[in-house]
């Protein structure tokens, strides 16, 4: 791919030049050399559709979980095994040497506050809004956002919200960017050009229009401007596979562009990885997101180098676990506790936390999901005051109202 | 002065040019189109609920075999209910795609666009998207059965019909409210049964008063005591069910309602009350302005709105009128920006694709070249993300992902349904009229190919701006 000198430079310098005079756009600040909030990095992954802990970290040491799971226990495999009797699921092996140099974590029987009901999109508001029970859809906002307003010298590009799904997450009064880097686009210089002039009467459309020529540059995927015709064409095949379900290599272009920002200015990111409803045939379609978070963690180490891996905390977080039992389709249903995972150079890892009251039925939540023992928005805390400074007062009024924070569990080094 | 402008009339209130359908040549012909009968909805024709209600059944009967199956069976019998149900499913999966079909079909070849674009606006109102899978497939028939025929209607007519739709009384969790002290709860006093007050607040907050109305959580109580007894079976079908509802009377904005009258009644009266009250009035009329004209819409267009609202005791056909006469209508400042919904559907009526077009795409296609990218776009159709329906705010969709997408879209869509590019010197002018710019003309005319020409028309202001 070439890039003609001519037309992207020219045609962010257009951008810039208009952006100057519509100072109301957040995304107008002018680069401003007040201090980053932190070197420290966080990244936020939401596994959306009710992750099972007990398939991911397996607990080999508790007799009953092989009688309740006749096809997803599996045998005891030492080369898995990562601390007294647990066991990890092959899919993850990849991530064992994070495991063995302190850059892993797993947290056991924790949950949001959401019970019994086992929706998907409740689950998920909840998991989002970091708050005890649902209020009112139109007034909600994030728990990362809420965050970021308890953070000083945050700026449009502290954050970065991934991917086309609107999270509520992010969502709120702090300015928060955006950009899904599966959005490619690819036109002649000329074009390119040409579109810079269409655009040029509307400051707001001319605006994000360079902002989204920026960004899709540094994404990974293609970028704007092509002058070979046969390079067009191969470049069009291109994207087309990019639009279809066959999306293969999506989640590692978000981990990607995830880590490019989190090189430069960017200090907090966050995206979330589906597939995880697994009510059919866990052993088959639990491994397709397992190895998808397991390369989204790889691709953002490998991404962030050395430095900057060394100062990032990942914490991957699910709207709830699933059934200990196996149901009638080996596959599991909608639970309660279920498992967190945390990643980065940041952390000092190697550990299984939280507390297990085991898989006896009479031990379980309502008899069938695993019993959560703690609030999985206290490990978020912790790692939010670890990373940030945040005070837990205001961490356990503003960011997750009604959380006890409790003892520091000691999640970062 | 300020008048009528056929560009304006496609682009503002309608899916903007076509070349193939005339526009507009008055706001009185615009009238009378939308005052008589619905042609298009013939021509291109979407179930209502009750002729889907059958295949709704078969779903429920079908679930219901399955989770006994699994329970019970050992495993030959659940292959084989399964297997009946990935039929079942491919068959649906099938009429959700033509049933996209035939509504973009209607977009692209309607001369009376304008009752399109009400429709749209109505259904994002009484936003109900399906929370399950049964129900995500009975959207496009509640829209058909409950936003469709009344947007001409009056607002009392359209609510009812839409809040008491079982996809909205399942949506906002109706079925799970029951009287505290109905013979149901009475006699089941361990399932501790009570209101859930989520549809009561939402037909309050979202869907008449407004949340600046002056209502209380009070009255929201009271209301959610008065639709108690509304319940939706497993069929799919409303019901109500006199043992669920909660006896005696209700207070709702200090008049009391019920007693004597049975409880379907009730719900009627108190409805049609707060169809006609003055905050009502306000907060449509605000809506409606915001929506088509502008995000700071021009106060005496919503005073006119309002009035006209309550004048006319909520006749939204007089309302649409006082609408399209206000002189606001036909400001030349383009202060709304196209949300992916409309761009995407105003780029194929430019573009004139055929329902030939549409029927001879895959099921892949329409996924890859619509529902994908609107979800990019940040419009996921069919799915807003709550009962408050999508972002109203253009500074929403003005983002750096959205435009991309929209590019991304422009580039490669119109191949994928279209086949054959209009020339782009052609194109510009069918689609822009008058209001295209020297730049646009000029791009046109000199883009390397038809398809990054037909782009550079799509993605310009004059295009994207209504």
């Amino acid at each position: 791919m070439t890039h003609s000198g001519l037309s992207r430079r020219k045609f962010l310098a257009r951008g810039a030049l208009v952006g100057c005079s519509v100072a109301a756009s957040p995304l107008l600040t002018p680069v401003s050399f007040a201090m980053a909030p932190s070197d420290n990095r966080l990244v936020v992954i939401l596994l959306r559709g009710g992750m099972d802990g007990l398939d991911l970290l397996r607990p080999w040491h508790d007799p009953a979980f092989a009688i309740a799971r006749p096809t997803l226990a599996q045998q005891r495999n030492p080369t898995l095994e990562v601390q007294d009797g647990y066991g990890i699921h092959p899919a993850v092996a990849p991530l064992l040497p994070l495991w063995h140099a302190g850059e892993l974590s797993f947290v056991q029987s924790v949950s949001t506050p959401y019970r019994n009901k086992r929706s998907h999109f409740d689950g998920q508001d909840l998991l989002e809004a970091g708050t005890a029970n649902l209020g009112k859809t139109s007034q909600r906002d994030g728990w990362l956002n809420r965050m970021l307003q308890g953070m000083q010298g945050v700026e449009a590009h502290t954050a970065y919200a991934i991917g086309a799904d609107p999270m509520l997450l992010s969502r709120g009064s702090a300015p928060v960017s955006s950009w899904s880097p599966d959005v490619d686009f690819v036109m002649s210089a000329q074009g390119a050009r040409l579109l810079q002039e269409v655009m040029q009467s509307d400051t707001e459309m001319a605006l994000a229009m360079a902002q989204a020529v920026r960004l899709s540059s540094q994404d990974g995927g293609e970028s704007i401007v092509e002058t070979d015709a046969s390079m067009l064409e191969a470049s069009m095949d291109a994207q087309m596979s990019t639009q279809g379900q066959g999306a293969r290599g999506a989640h590692k272009r978000v981990a990607e562009f995830a880590a490019e920002q989190l090189r430069g200015d960017a200090r907090i990111a966050c995206f979330s990885l589906g597939g995880w409803d697994t009510h059919n045939n866990q052993k088959n379609t639990m491994v397709a997101p397992l190895k998808r978070l397991a390369q989204t963690i790889l691709t953002l180490k490998a991404n962030l180098g050395g430095a900057a891996w060394q100062r990032t905390t990942v914490l991957a977080m699910t709207e709830f676990g699933r059934t200990v039992r196996e149901n009638g389709s080996r596959g599991t249903d909608h639970g309660t506790g279920g498992a967190m995972v945390l990643a980065g150079g940041a952390l000092r890892g190697g550990r299984v936390l939280g507390h297990a009251l085991g898989l006896d039925e009479a031990a379980l939540y309502q008899r069938r999901d695993v019993m959560p023992t703690d609030d999985v928005r206290r490990y978020a805390a912790w790692a939010i005051r670890s990373s940030f400074g945040l005070s837990a007062s205001v961490l356990e009024r503003d960011v997750f109202p009604g959380l006890e924070m409790k003892d520091d569990p000691g999640l970062l080094a | 002065m300020l008048h009528f402008d056929p560009e304006i009339a496609e682009s503002r209130f309608g899916y903007g040019y076509s070349p193939s359908v005339q526009a507009p040549v008055s706001v009185d012909q615009m009238l009378a189109r939308l005052r008589t009968k619905d042609e298009i909805a013939s021509r291109f024709v979407i179930k209502d609920s009750s002729q889907i209600s059958a295949s709704f059944k078969e779903f429920s009967d079908l679930s219901r075999r399955l989770r006994i199956a699994r329970k019970l069976n050992p495993k030959e019998d659940v292959g084989l209910v399964v297997k009946e149900m990935k039929q079942f499913r491919s068959n649906w999966r099938k009429q959700s795609v033509q049933r996209t079909g035939s509504m973009l079909m209607r977009r692209v070849w309607t001369q009376d666009a304008l009752r399109e674009r009400l429709i749209a606006f109505w259904t994002d109102h009484f936003s109900a998207p399906g929370k399950t899978y049964n129900y995500r497939f009975t959207f496009p028939s509640y829209v058909e059965t409950a936003i469709r025929p009344n947007v001409t209607k009056s607002f009392s007519d359209l609510l009812l019909a839409a809040v008491l739709h079982p996809q909205m009384l399942k949506f906002l969790d109706q079925p799970a409210s029951v009287g505290p002290n109905s013979s149901f709860a009475k006699k089941n006093p361990a399932q501790k049964r009570g209101l859930n007050e989520n549809l009561a607040r939402e037909i309050l907050e979202l869907h008449t008063l407004g949340v600046n109305g002056h209502y209380s959580q009070n009255d929201v109580r009271e209301l959610a005591k008065l639709l108690t007894g509304l319940w939706v079976t497993s069929s799919g079908e409303a019901r109500f069910i006199e043992t669920r509802s909660e006896p005696g009377q209700a207070k709702v904005l200090g008049k009391l309602y019920g007693g004597a009258r049975d409880g379907e009644e009730s719900i009627a009266d108190v409805l049609n009350d707060l169809a006609r009250h003055p905050d009502t009035a306000r907060h449509i009329a605000n809506k409606l302005a915001t929506h088509f004209i502008s995000d700071a819409p021009p106060k005496d267009l919503v005073k006119a709105l309002e009035m006209e609202f309550l004048a006319s005791d909520g006749d939204l056909m007089r309302v649409s009128e006082a609408l399209l006469r206000h002189p606001a209508a036909w400001h030349e400042s383009r202060a709304n920006f196209k949300q992916p919904d409309l761009f995407v559907s105003s780029a194929l009526r430019a573009l004139a694709v055929s329902d030939q077009q549409i029927e001879n795409v895959s099921s892949a296609t329409i996924n890859r070249n619509l529902l994908l990218p609107l979800r990019k776009m940040g419009q996921p159709w069919g799915e807003p993300a709550g009962p408050d329906g999508f972002e109203e705010h253009d500074s929403y969709w003005l983002t750096p992902q959205g435009m991309g997408a929209r590019l991304q879209w422009s580039l490669a869509a119109p191949t994928a349904f279209a086949g054959e590019l209009p020339d782009p010197r052609e194109f510009v002018v069918n689609v822009l009229g008058s209001r295209a710019s020297d730049a646009v003309m000029f791009a046109a005319r000199a883009a390397e190919n038809r398809r990054e020409g037909v782009a550079l028309v799509l993605m310009s202001p004059e295009f994207q701006r209504c």
